[in-house]
């Protein structure tokens, strides 16, 4: 379980995050969702220790952000940053291959090795697995972060706008790939998206931030409605039901 | 097995060594042995202090351009030792031995780059430039201090700041070398202990935090052996200026590698391949001693120039 409670969080004079509380069960798919610069990216650093809380506290499990030593925490919870870039150059094995660090703090056993290797053939990488990630295409390196943050193996995964540069068939299925690893391991997955149909047609449950606060929590079948879209976007948007799944027409 | 590079490195760092022993080589063996042996150490300490000081640095601060000279950290050393001069005067100073000086200049090095560097990295370190600079008027700070200081100290004990601080490749301060090749072996330990999560500091401030390294206590772990190889290697031949940068661009061109180990490794052969190579060539070929390190100093301002504008190009 994730218990965030009474988070708020100031750059300088400017409030960010206001009194945020959040409680989201273990194991799922759970969607973050809103308007640019509605402080999603700063709620996840904070979750990941990347900025210190200024109040409030975040628990995973018994974990408690701040207050857990950061070793244990990265094989509680794994993360992947919205501009995450790589300021080494390295081959995208290795890059993966850094996922598992946490694990053997730099020796790396066989049975490491060898998840890097699965890691790899899950995201679709074996046929570039020697190429510089200097050298790819943003789709590409999108891919091998995922990949890095997979290879960590936490219980817990934070990926920020993980959709960013992938094609329509990459991103399909990487959204298939999380439903599968929450399904089948019980892994708790919180994913920043900006396409509301992603959310609506994989996650469990719907969370949209506003300007700092939580302004709603649901599951998509509830979530998704024109005034709830309105009420977050501030734009009209006509939702439409196809079998069990409901799709937001806001393209057109 | 050992890669070819490294071998090829080791054997060219020997070739300078065995040179520098024998090349124009007259009289008794016995004072030869302990004459050049003493000089040679010297050059291989420094050779290696500074090279894994760079590299060390380097990652500290996220980027390839900058190294500890270049961001004043000799000069530093520097006014710590006229300061001291300054305060104890030229009798307190001359009752204390060397290396209890060395030790106290080293301490406050330690103390003021943690301060001054820990803050700055902590913060700065992605926006490049903006240290640059600040290295840049820390580094001019530093020495006009120092300037301003030795005018006020009176000239006899001038002579003494000046006996301790103008050591150069040429006329090496052997009185430390014992304690600074020790402190020097220490260093390395330790840094080759920390290589890979060295590598995972590479990788980025967040994404480091994120497998699990504290990066601020690296931070400080970093600066104290920074502190410690710049200190030792400032008191055995004084200011290096940008010859860290060229071992350091070299070391990474030809390794092609982010790994620390081999890195470091590489480093530090070339950085003696090219001092005491360096001074084979300058001191006992063309008998021009004083010359080499202008030589390295011109090459290691080419390497930085060549540095920024590929940088500006990429
Ligand atoms: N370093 C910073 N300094 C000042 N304001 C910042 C900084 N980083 C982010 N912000 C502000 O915080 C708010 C939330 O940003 P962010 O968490 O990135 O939003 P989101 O990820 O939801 O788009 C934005 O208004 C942004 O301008
Ligand atoms: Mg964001």
């Amino acid at each position: 379980m994730i218990d965030i409670q009474n988070v708020t969080y100031h750059h300088g004079r400017s409030l960010i995050l206001d009194d945020v509380s959040l409680r989201l069960k273990k194991g799922g798919i759970t969607a973050l969702v809103g308007p640019n610069g509605a402080g999603k990216s700063t709620l996840f650093a904070l979750m990941a220790r990347l900025l210190p809380l200024q109040s409030g506290s975040i628990r995973f499990d018994e974990m408690e952000v701040g207050k857990t030593g950061t070793q244990s925490l990265a094989r509680k919870l794994a993360i992947l940053r919205q501009e995450a870039n790589v300021a080494s150059r390295i081959t995208v094995r290795d890059l993966v291959g850094f996922g598992r660090f946490p694990h053997h703090q730099g020796r790396a056993s066989e049975a490491d090795e060898a998840f890097v290797q699965k890691s790899l053939h899950e995201f679709d990488l074996a046929s570039i697995a020697d190429r510089f990630i200097d050298e790819l295409s943003g789709g590409q390196r999108q891919r091998a972060l995922v990949a890095m943050a997979f290879a960590q193996d936490t219980d817990y995964l934070l990926l920020d706008e993980p959709l960013n540069n992938l094609d329509m068939y990459f991103a399909r299925s990487l959204m298939q790939q999380l439903r599968a690893l929450a399904d089948a391991y019980g892994k708790t997955i919180v994913i920043v998206l900006h396409e509301i149909n992603y959310a609506s047609g994989h996650a469990d449950e719907i969370i949209a931030l506003k300007q700092g606060r939580v302004a709603l929590q649901a599951p998509p079948e509830s979530f998704m409605t024109a005034e709830n879209l309105f009420a977050i976007y501030g734009m009209d948007v006509q939702v439409e039901t196809f079998g069990n799944r409901k799709i937001a027409l806001h393209q057109v | 097995m050992p890669d070819k590079r490294l071998i090829f490195l080791f054997l060219s760092a020997l070739a300078a060594c065995l040179a520098f022993m024998l090349v124009g080589a007259r009289g008794s063996w016995d004072f030869l042995l302990v004459f050049r042996g003493t000089k040679l150490l010297t050059l291989i300490a420094i050779s290696v202090a500074v090279a894994v000081a760079t590299i060390l640095f380097q990652t500290l601060s996220a980027n390839r351009i900058l190294t500890p000279s270049i961001m004043g950290l000799d000069a530093l050393y520097v006014l710590l030792q006229t300061i001291l001069v300054f305060v104890l005067g030229g009798a307190g100073l001359a009752s204390l031995s060397a290396e209890v000086k060395f030790l106290a200049s080293f301490l406050l090095l330690m103390f003021a780059s943690v301060l001054l560097f820990g803050v700055l990295l902590n913060r700065q370190r992605e926006d490049l430039f903006r240290l640059l600079l600040i290295g840049v008027i820390f580094g001019i700070l530093f020495r006009s201090v120092s300037a301003l200081i030795s005018r006020l100290i009176d000239p006899s004990e001038f002579m003494i700041l000046q006996g301790e601080l103008f050591a150069s490749f040429n006329k090496t301060n052997t009185s430390l070398l014992a304690i600074s090749a020790l402190m020097i072996g220490l260093c390395c330990i330790v840094v080759w202990r920390r290589r890979r999560v060295l590598d995972v500091m590479a990788l980025g401030r967040e994404t480091a935090i994120g497998l699990g390294v504290d990066t601020g206590r690296e931070l400080f772990i970093g600066l104290v052996i920074v502190s410690a190889l710049v200190a030792t290697s400032t008191a055995l031949v004084g200011p290096v200026g940008f010859f860290g940068l060229l071992v350091s661009a070299l070391a990474y061109e030809l390794m092609k590698t982010s790994g620390h180990g081999p890195v470091f490794i590489a480093a530090a052969l070339i950085s003696i391949t090219i001092i005491v190579g360096g001074q084979t060539l300058f001191e006992r070929v063309l008998h021009m001693g004083a010359t080499l390190s202008v030589v390295i100093e011109f090459l290691g301002g080419i390497t930085f120039l060549l540095i920024v504008f590929r940088k500006y190009k990429a």
